[in-house]
């Protein structure tokens, strides 16, 4: 039932600057081994038996869906914009949940003792009031209004600033933030996820921005990202249980969690329950 | 006298050279390399500093180090006028630094391998990198537990030295390739004394002691 929602919607299992003529990859999405190939008509998105997969080119990744009738892949029109530095940050692998990835990204409270000095220090941990929506229309979660004092909160960041987020769950898999962007106040720097779930409880995680910043090379930018990534992989890797429990009754949220319990109730509510436990077990 | 560092964040061999230099307060730059995705340490370039295709790189004038336990060695002798970080007017206990700097080799080469794999998905064989990985921690346990019962917590000798540093980081860094440290209690209080040193700097996947208030850390 679970496999048969995840299966319709779209991951990346590429990075698209990788799959130049001829290379090959291979992985595992939703438990099925794929080889992803680029030859001169495209790429080929195939698992074990020869059966081909749709596939697109967005936000710098291929995307393909296993299902027969997948949902369309949502928008990042950010990653458009003339002036915008698109960094594909590479694949991490992570043993947990693909739905604890995201939801750990959505989590503002932890940055001051995860990302020291970076996304957050003490004593600055308090959590202001922050607004939480599902947006019908677009079937997406929104947090919006998030404040959060950071000592460096970009590459591009001098010093310390307050950072206004807003985050976006556009898909059960991926989170989308938006973010103060130092060097120019009137625009928001994106910074993405993309889970690609390889079992309910492992994924590759592929990092994503689109930036505004002149300064830093593209290698710095990279490392400033997979940095703070990394500083979250042991935790997410102990988290317990190792699915993302949706049920109200395993876990009791404070307030700083209202973007994580409009979440799991949007994963409950849609049926996207790849990842998750729905009851006590 | 300071050096550039060509570095990758997430590399337990360039975190070594950041330690060190932390730990002795030493400034110096640092130049990114896209180690991944990039595969930038395998460039031209990178390739015409170090034609071994490895990371770190240490450039101090017309001087080029590409092998960390060397950059270690420098470090100490430019940068800590009291010699204790690498004795060399110890004979036995130079010699004895040597023997971990060549072990911190073979946990490169296990514990570091293991976690390409389980991290980035290189190419490499897990169950054996572990298995390895397990036999250099056993060896280190004995030694560790040894020196405990003769009053001694580092290495070698009464003082950190570079040898610590060397071996340090991939110990640490075992659970993200799979490789807990609960089977190993001498392990682990040294790495609790490493971490508690002042100075001490950490990476990704290396957390900060925060039950350590200032003045209370474990060793001067």
């Amino acid at each position: 039932m679970s496999l048969v929602y995840a299966k319709n919607d779209w991951y990346a299992i590429a990075a698209a600057d990788e799959m130049t003529l001829g290379q090959q990859r291979q992985t595992l999405l939703l438990g099925t081994p794929l080889t992803v190939t680029a030859t001169d008509e495209g790429v080929v998105v195939r698992d074990d038996q020869g059966k081909t997969y749709p596939y697109q080119i967005k936000f710098d990744h291929v995307w393909t869906a296993l299902g027969d009738a997948p949902r369309a892949l949502f928008d990042i029109p950010e990653g458009d914009e003339p002036g915008r530095r698109c960094v594909p940050c590479g694949v991490v692998r992570v043993k947990c949940s693909p739905l604890r990835a995201v939801e750990n990204f959505l989590d503002i409270a932890h940055f001051p003792f995860v990302h020291t000095d970076i996304l957050g220090a003490e004593p600055h941990t308090e959590v202001e009031p922050y607004k939480v929506e599902i947006r019908e229309e677009q079937d997406e979660v929104w947090a919006t209004k998030v404040r959060f004092f950071q000592p460096k909160a970009a590459k591009s960041a001098g010093s310390g600033i307050t950072t206004e987020y807003e985050y976006r769950v556009p898909a059960p898999t991926v989170a989308v933030l938006y973010k103060t962007c130092p060097p120019k106040p009137e625009a928001q720097d994106v910074i993405a996820i993309f889970v690609q779930p390889r079992g309910e409880e492992e994924c590759d995680v592929w990092p994503w921005m689109a930036l505004y910043d002149d300064e830093s090379s593209f290698e710095e930018l990279v490392q400033f990202q997979q940095e703070i990534f990394l500083q979250d992989r042991s935790i997410l890797e102990n988290q317990l249980p190792h699915r993302l429990p949706l049920d109200p009754k395993m876990e009791i949220p404070t307030r700083a969690d209202m973007t994580s319990v409009a979440y799991r109730r949007w994963l409950k509510k849609r049926g996207a329950l790849y990842g998750a436990m729905t009851e006590v077990a | 006298m300071s050096f550039t560092l060509y570095n990758w964040v997430l590399s337990g061999n360039c975190y070594k050279v950041r330690l060190l230099a932390s730990l002795l307060d030493v400034a110096y730059e640092t130049v990114a390399v896209d180690f991944h995705p990039g595969q930038q340490h395998k460039s031209e370039a990178m390739l015409a500093l170090n034609p071994a295709g490895t990371l770190p790189v240490l450039v101090a004038g017309d001087l080029v180090l590409t092998e960390t336990p060397a950059m270690l060695a420098w470090i100490a002798a430019t940068f800590d006028p009291s010699g204790r970080w690498w004795p060399t007017n110890d004979a036995r206990a130079m010699a004895e630094v040597m023997e971990w700097l060549a072990f911190s080799s073979a946990l490169t080469a296990t514990s570091g391998e293991a976690r390409l794999k389980a991290v980035l998905d290189r190419p490499i064989d897990l169950p054996k990198a572990l298995a390895g990985a397990e036999r250099c921690f056993r060896q280190l346990e004995q030694h560790l537990v040894e020196r405990r019962f003769g009053g001694g917590v580092w290495l070698v000798g009464d003082h950190p030295t570079i040898a610590d540093i060397a071996c340090f980081p991939y110990v640490a860094l075992s659970p993200d390739g799979g490789l807990e440290h609960d089977a190993f209690p001498a392990i682990r209080e040294w790495l609790y004394a490493i971490r508690g040193l002042p100075g001490f700097k950490t990476m990704p996947g290396i957390h900060e002691l925060h039950e350590l208030r200032e003045g209370e850390a474990v060793h001067g």
